[in-house]
């Protein structure tokens, strides 16, 4: 049986982990480097690492702390941010990254994900979706990493989710963005109604703060894994307490 | 010197990155007489069966690969692609292995893609699970998955049972990422290092 993932998400500008609350501001928490290494030593199933300005300023992830990354981790990890094509899904694919994550791109232009999908498999094409409720419906965005540039792609989440699994999607993030960094809790409305419709890896991400919200996320939504950022960085909680907690509350996990 | 087929599509990068983490000589390599001449080969595997074929063929190393005379160590879909036949994409493959890949069944509790950390129990001793315990956690990204046969090493379980693990004489194949399954993965790519070190 497959254990339930923890994945702390590092979110990259210019080479250093920063964190933003609810996609405003960000503030410098320290070197790639020196966060993979300690989230490999806590334990982590797997690492996001994404270049969350790529995507807004129109360049692919900067490949430097990718390789960085890629010869000291003996975990998995995706990279995500700027990925535009089936070239520089493969660039990074051969800078020793597992998976790779696409979300504007895919808004922009869905037929991307087909081509990827294609050419890489589709164990590797994970498409990550942030998404808000507006006006009683949960709505799809883009350009999240950038506050100037964010705006709502016109796209129902739930028929987007529906869509991007059937050009073949591998796995799904779902950030929900009214919870992104208030550690509120998982926003378990917005995880169940995306499980619904989601029948491949679902990823939830957004409002992570305390032992019990992911025991919750698990329980009540059914999310295959579980992303954190700041409640990590901060060291409010290491992954290893997060599975103890787990483990003792009937939750698969792998220690 | 470990010989790491670089099929272009692939994770090789991460792989020839682990064996660098353990002080092992592997190289990637597209060259036949460099492969043949190996101590043994891996062969790695991110993406498409259909896709890492073409390539293989296009490089003129299908022959190269059938006819190695050393171990050699297939991973994720390289391990599928020692078999017959893959279902992904209607592919023929290398045929070092009988049967054909296909894809997993997927149903309540099992997801597929099957992504992330599952138990392997080894049902064959084998020096490529040395000092590795039985039950340990691997990291797994796969939507096919080989026939079961005699040649199975270990199994997992997603829905059904499958093979995590196969072996037929100095042909080895893992399912799972060895590069990327933490402490058990390194010993196990050590392990296949030292059978070399032994034939």
């Amino acid at each position: 049986m497959l254990s339930r993932r923890i994945i702390p998400c590092l979110d990259v500008l210019g080479g250093r982990v920063v964190k933003g609350v609810r996609f405003r501001g960000h503030e410098d928490l320290g070197a790639v480097g020196d966060f993979a290494a300690r989230y490999r030593l806590q334990g982590a199933d797997e690492l996001v690492l994404y270049d969350i300005a790529a995507s807004a300023e129109g360049r692919s992830a900067d490949r430097a702390w990718v390789r960085e990354a890629a010869k000291q981790l003996d975990i998995p990890f995706c990279v995500a941010g700027g990925i535009r094509s089936v070239e520089d899904a493969r660039a990074v694919l051969g800078e020793g990254t597992d998976k790779i994550s696409i979300n504007s791109p895919a808004l922009e232009r869905p037929g991307l994900i087909d081509e990827l999908v294609s050419a890489f498999g589709q164990q590797c094409v994970v498409i990550g979706v942030d998404s808000r409720k507006v006006e009683g419906e949960f709505r799809t965005y883009l350009y999240t990493g950038s506050e100037a540039k964010t705006r709502e792609s016109g796209r129902a989440t739930t028929a987007w989710l529906k869509e991007v699994q059937e050009r073949g999607a591998g796995e799904i993030v779902l950030n929900c963005m009214d919870q992104d960094g208030t550690g509120d809790g998982y926003d378990l409305e917005q995880l169940r109604a995306a499980r619904a419709v989601v029948s491949v890896p679902l990823v939830a991400s957004g409002g992570a703060k305390r032992v019990e919200d992911f025991e919750r996320v698990f329980k009540e939504s059914d999310a295959d894994a579980a992303l954190a950022a700041g409640v990590f960085h901060r060291g409010e909680l290491t992954v290893g307490q997060v599975k103890q907690y787990l483990a003792e509350r009937g939750v698969e996990v792998r220690r | 010197m470990i010989a790491i087929v670089d099929t272009g599509g692939a994770n090789i990068g991460s792989v020839a990155d682990a064996f660098a983490r353990l002080g092992i000589d592997a190289r990637l390599s597209a060259d036949p007489g460099e492969i043949e001449n190996a101590d043994g080969v891996v062969l790695p595997g991110v993406g498409a069966a259909a896709d890492s074929m073409s390539r293989i063929h296009a490089k003129g190393l299908a022959g190269t690969l059938r006819s190695l005379k050393r171990p050699v160590l297939g991973i994720c879909l390289g391990m599928q692609l020692l078999f017959e036949r893959s279902e992904e994409g209607g592919v023929d493959c290398l045929g070092i292995l009988p049967g054909t890949v296909k894809r997993l069944a997927s149903g309540p509790g099992a997801r597929v893609p099957h992504m992330g950390w599952n138990r392997v129990r080894v049902t064959v001793p084998s020096p490529l699970f040395d000092g590795i315990s039985d039950r340990a956690w691997f990291y797994f990204v796969h939507s096919y998955a080989a026939p079961e046969g005699e040649f199975t090493l270990a199994q997992s379980e997603h829905g059904t049972s499958f093979p995590a693990a196969v072996a037929r004489g100095g042909v080895f194949g893992v399912q799972f990422h060895p590069e990327r399954s933490g402490a058990d993965g390194a010993s196990l790519l050590k392990n296949f290092a030292e059978v070399l070190r032994c034939n």
